[in-house]
């Protein structure tokens, strides 16, 4: 498979990116690790006319970890967030998620950056993003600004980013408390059918701090406040987990696909959130 | 569309090529370059039939555009071992019968050889997890499991008897 032809450019700094970017208009596209992107080229869902490759771009790759302050640059790849030691200390629930996307060598290539920002419902990152409450730094022609993570989807592929903007980094505080990153999938490589994060804190058996997310189960990631709210000082107990993945499953809206009808996806996302927050609440 | 220079070093030979940007790294090496070692399978980097070791990290060439690999070191399967003189790897899965079609086989040796550098002493479900982006439709990866593990067993012995020899 072939996809149309494009021109291809290499900026090795930000702002030639950006100046590329508001040239081109939607005619442009970055291309990070491409494993995304690639596979929509070849399928001609898309029609990019030109492609500006971020691999030159060093300022916006590595992991800085100041005290409990993580910033991630967008081009840092899957493989490096597994193998980074202190961030496993720091956020381990980081090396969970990502040993769980696609495959080794898609891991060697596929960045959290592109994963992200793409805005495909089904990736994981976005998830863990809306766990950790994170915030993203886009860089555009009009300046950087900060988005928070559960204010960046909008709908599926659409995101608040602008045309000329491009995502640099991504940063958020290191949690504390339990933790687990539970993931259905057909076979790997495959997305989810149903996936949910959860990091929650118990003291004297009531729970004192609780994030949970779900993907690939609405046509964004999907921040469970409601869920949250049900847990938040109270006693952990069967009663109150079966109340918590209620409000979960209601707040996900997932659509018929290969992977199965809608009642099997929310039966599946019913399993997955109680799984995650068994092996949560065991981690505290 | 107007063709671009592309350089890079295969099996450790610099190349130069004109190459269309949206040319991919697996057509460049098959079609420019000659070296047919990797396979198209799916095209959809799912199957793992064209994976190479670019800059010591194993990749589906089928999700690489040429221009994105200008200045790598690539290696293909033609670059470990050759007819008279096999990889321990290409040795083991002829020993043990990794493979049945054969189509699989070059993409399996190279993702084998760099797994086998990030983990040189795995376990059996380290070697499955390692290979999981590698799909064969033949063999039930048994005896591709098998090879691995005789290849990590082969490879590191004779890291040994070199080790004795320098001693």
């Amino acid at each position: 498979m072939i996809p149309s032809a494009f021109t291809f450019y290499k900026p090795d700094n930000i702002e030639k990116a950006i100046s590329l970017m508001s040239d081109f208009g939607d005619e442009a596209r970055v291309i990070a690790g491409g494993h995304s992107l690639i596979p929509v080229m070849k399928q001609r869902l898309t029609d990019i006319k030109h492609l500006i490759d971020l691999s030159g771009i060093n300022e916006i790759k590595g992991i800085e970890i100041t005290g409990n302050q993580i910033s991630i640059g967008a081009m840092t790849t899957q493989v490096e967030l597994i193998n980074n030691e202190e961030l496993f200390k720091k956020a381990p629930i980081i090396r969970e998620a990502s040993l769980q996307i696609a495959d080794p060598q898609v891991r060697n290539l596929g960045t959290i950056g592109g994963n992200v920002a793409n805005g495909d419902p089904a990736n994981d990152m976005p998830g863990l993003m809306q766990l950790l409450d994170a915030t993203y730094k886009l860089s555009g022609s009009n300046g950087v600004r900060d988005v928070k993570a559960r204010e960046f989807y909008e709908g599926a592929y659409f995101t608040v980013r602008e045309d000329d903007e491009i995502l640099i980094s991504i940063s958020f505080d290191a949690p504390s408390g339990g933790y687990a990153y539970e993931k259905q999938k057909r076979k790997i490589g495959d997305y989810a059918t149903a996936a949910a994060g959860v990091i929650l804190k118990v003291e004297n058996n009531m729970c004192s701090s609780a994030s949970i997310a779900l993907t690939n189960l609405s046509d964004t990631p999907v921040y469970c406040n409601k869920a949250v709210d049900i847990i938040l000082g109270k006693e952990i107990d069967n009663n109150i987990l079966t109340q918590v993945t209620e409000a979960c499953v209601d707040q996900s809206d997932p659509v018929a696909d290969q992977r199965g009808p809608v009642e099997f996806k929310k039966y599946v996302a019913g399993i997955v959130i109680k799984k995650a927050l068994t092996r949560a609440i065991e981690r505290t | 569309m107007e063709k671009i220079n592309v350089t890079m070093t295969v099996n450790g030979k610099e190349e130069t090529l004109s190459v269309e940007p949206r040319t991919l790294l697996v057509h460049a090496l098959r079609e420019h370059l000659d070296y047919t070692g990797a396979h198209i399978g799916c095209s959809s980097s799912h199957c793992g039939a064209c994976t190479i070791d670019m800059n010591g990290k194993s990749v589906k060439s089928c999700t690489v555009f040429a221009p994105q690999a200008e200045g790598a070191e690539i290696l293909t399967v033609e670059g470990i071992g050759s007819p008279d003189k096999l990889h321990a790897i290409q040795e083991m899965f002829k020993e043990h019968h990794g493979l049945q079609c054969g189509y699989c086989t070059p993409g399996m040796i190279m993702r084998s050889y760099r797994f086998l550098q990030e983990n040189p002493n795995p376990t059996e479900e380290e070697v499955r997890f390692g290979i999981s982006g590698n799909l064969c439709r033949c063999t039930g990866y048994q005896n591709i499991v098998k090879s691995i593990m005789a290849a990590a067993d082969k490879i590191r012995d004779e890291a040994n008897v070199e080790k004795k020899e320098i001693a």
